[in-house]
């Protein structure tokens, strides 16, 4: 059956003039294929295709997606850190300022304070310095009539020319002491 | 079998036997029927370019059936031809956008083309289909259909023949030549040379490696016997270009395919 055949010169047909049961076969041939690829096969695999460029895209995707997201995170931090590195000095800068004001405050205090209670010794001196002078000078007019009336002998009863002579004698001896200072 | 039909294998026709070498020549491309139905007469070429519809059909089956997406040995090579032929010749010529719609044709038109060129140097088979005038001819005369009726619906009537004549007010005096030809270089001798190419290279190749084969044979007796080895490697040097030109002309034959639907396709001739 293989076998070539040598067939007689006269019964060769022109090579160029197509047999047309040939070129029918020739047809049908080429419509089973196409029909075949382009009906199932060539849909099938360009949606495997597809798939697989989006697989694949989608995944460079998801990767420059995350570079982004790790990018913005990173400025974030960096824009949070420096912001924080700036309240840190803005609150540094307010508490010294803050703590200069108190101590100038505590120091305008203390000064008040302290002329306050200086102020108050200095007046109470010179109420305790009125007192004791009051009470000294009637304790020592006292005793120095007591002692003059006993050295004399006698009373000395007139108390008004008596409290008189010991103003005077107190404001001699004042002047003294003031001379003396 | 009448006289003078002869076996073209006949182990006793040798050299210095006064048999003559029974070199090939048209009738090489002969065959007597397989089968008859009625007036038609099944003959191996046309068997042959059945099975090379099922051996296309049932590869591209086999690869994209259940493509999947991390592809499987077929289907990594069924995509290769695939896209080679999307790539490389579609989307080259035609472009991708317009080219799309015409890939599956184009990718049937080549493997049915090359495997049609294939069963030359498979063994049993040995018989390029593409050999007889008929199947390259059906195959242009689709492309033909294909373009043809693409220029009308493109261009409308007018515009149709336009793109075909390749009419150019800008050409002056020479128009009505350049007119005649184109309307015969692209209407009536585009696919004829399609065909022929096509048919002619299969042919010539066919006949190479049958007369190196019978040359083979014939010349194995007595000091014959060096002819035969030198024909014998000739044998073996044709088949190994056979191959490569089956592939360069299934390559050739889509490649113009695709030119012309896109000069079909594209505003100027």
């Amino acid at each position: 059956m293989n076998a070539l055949l040598l067939a007689a010169e006269g019964e060769a047909q022109p090579p160029l003039i197509p047999y047309i049961d040939e070129l029918v076969i020739g047809l049908i041939a080429f419509v089973i294929v196409f029909g075949f690829l382009a009906k199932k096969l060539v849909p099938n695999i360009n949606k495997v295709l597809e798939e697989r460029r989006e697989a694949i895209e989608g995944g460079i995707e998801k990767a420059e997606s995350a570079q982004i997201e790790a990018q913005s995170v990173l400025e974030q931090y960096k824009a949070q850190l420096a912001e924080a590195r700036h309240e840190a000095a803005r609150l540094r800068q307010e508490a010294t300022e803050q703590g200069t004001a108190i101590i100038q405050e505590m120091k305008a205090e203390g000064q008040r304070q302290r002329e306050e209670i200086v102020a108050a010794g200095h007046t109470q001196i010179q109420a305790d310095r009125k007192a004791a002078a009051a009470s000294l000078r009637q304790d020592v007019g006292k005793l120095a009539t007591d002692l003059a009336g006993k050295l004399v002998g006698e009373s000395l009863t007139d108390t008004a020319r008596q409290s008189r002579t010991i103003d005077r004698f107190l404001d001699e001896l004042e002047e003294k002491a003031e001379a003396v200072r | 079998m009448s006289a003078d039909q002869t076996l073209a294998f006949d182990p006793d026709c040798q050299i210095f036997t006064g048999c003559g070498f029974p070199a090939p020549g048209l009738h090489t491309f002969i065959y007597e029927p397989i089968a008859t139905w009625g007036s038609f007469e099944l003959t191996k070429p046309m068997l042959l370019a059945v099975l090379s519809s099922v051996v296309v059909v049932g590869f591209f089956w086999a690869a994209f059936r259940k493509p999947k997406l991390v592809p499987g040995k077929m289907q990594m090579v069924g995509e290769a031809g695939y896209d080679f032929v999307r790539r490389g010749i579609v989307y080259e010529i035609i472009g991708k956008k317009d080219g799309e719609k015409y890939v599956p044709f184009m990718v049937s038109m080549f493997f049915l083309v090359w495997m049609m060129n294939l069963w030359s140097i498979i063994p049993l088979a040995q018989f390029p289909v593409t050999s007889l005038i008929a199947f390259p001819a059906a195959l242009a005369l689709i492309v033909y259909v294909l373009w043809v009726s693409l220029t009308f619906k493109k261009h409308g009537f007018v515009g149709g023949w336009k793109n075909i004549t390749g009419y150019d007010k800008s050409l002056g005096p020479i128009l009505p030549l350049v007119v005649v030809l184109e309307f015969f270089s692209n209407l009536i001798i585009r696919p004829f040379t399609h065909a022929v190419r096509l048919f002619a290279n299969m042919f010539a190749g066919h006949l190479l490696i049958v007369m190196f084969s019978l040359a083979s044979w014939y010349l194995l007796n007595g000091i014959g016997v060096v002819y035969a080895a030198t024909s014998f490697v000739m044998v073996l040097v044709m088949t190994a270009f056979e191959l490569f030109i089956q592939a360069v002309q299934a390559y050739v034959f889509v490649l113009l395919a695709c030119n012309y639907v896109q000069g079909a396709l594209s505003e100027h001739h």
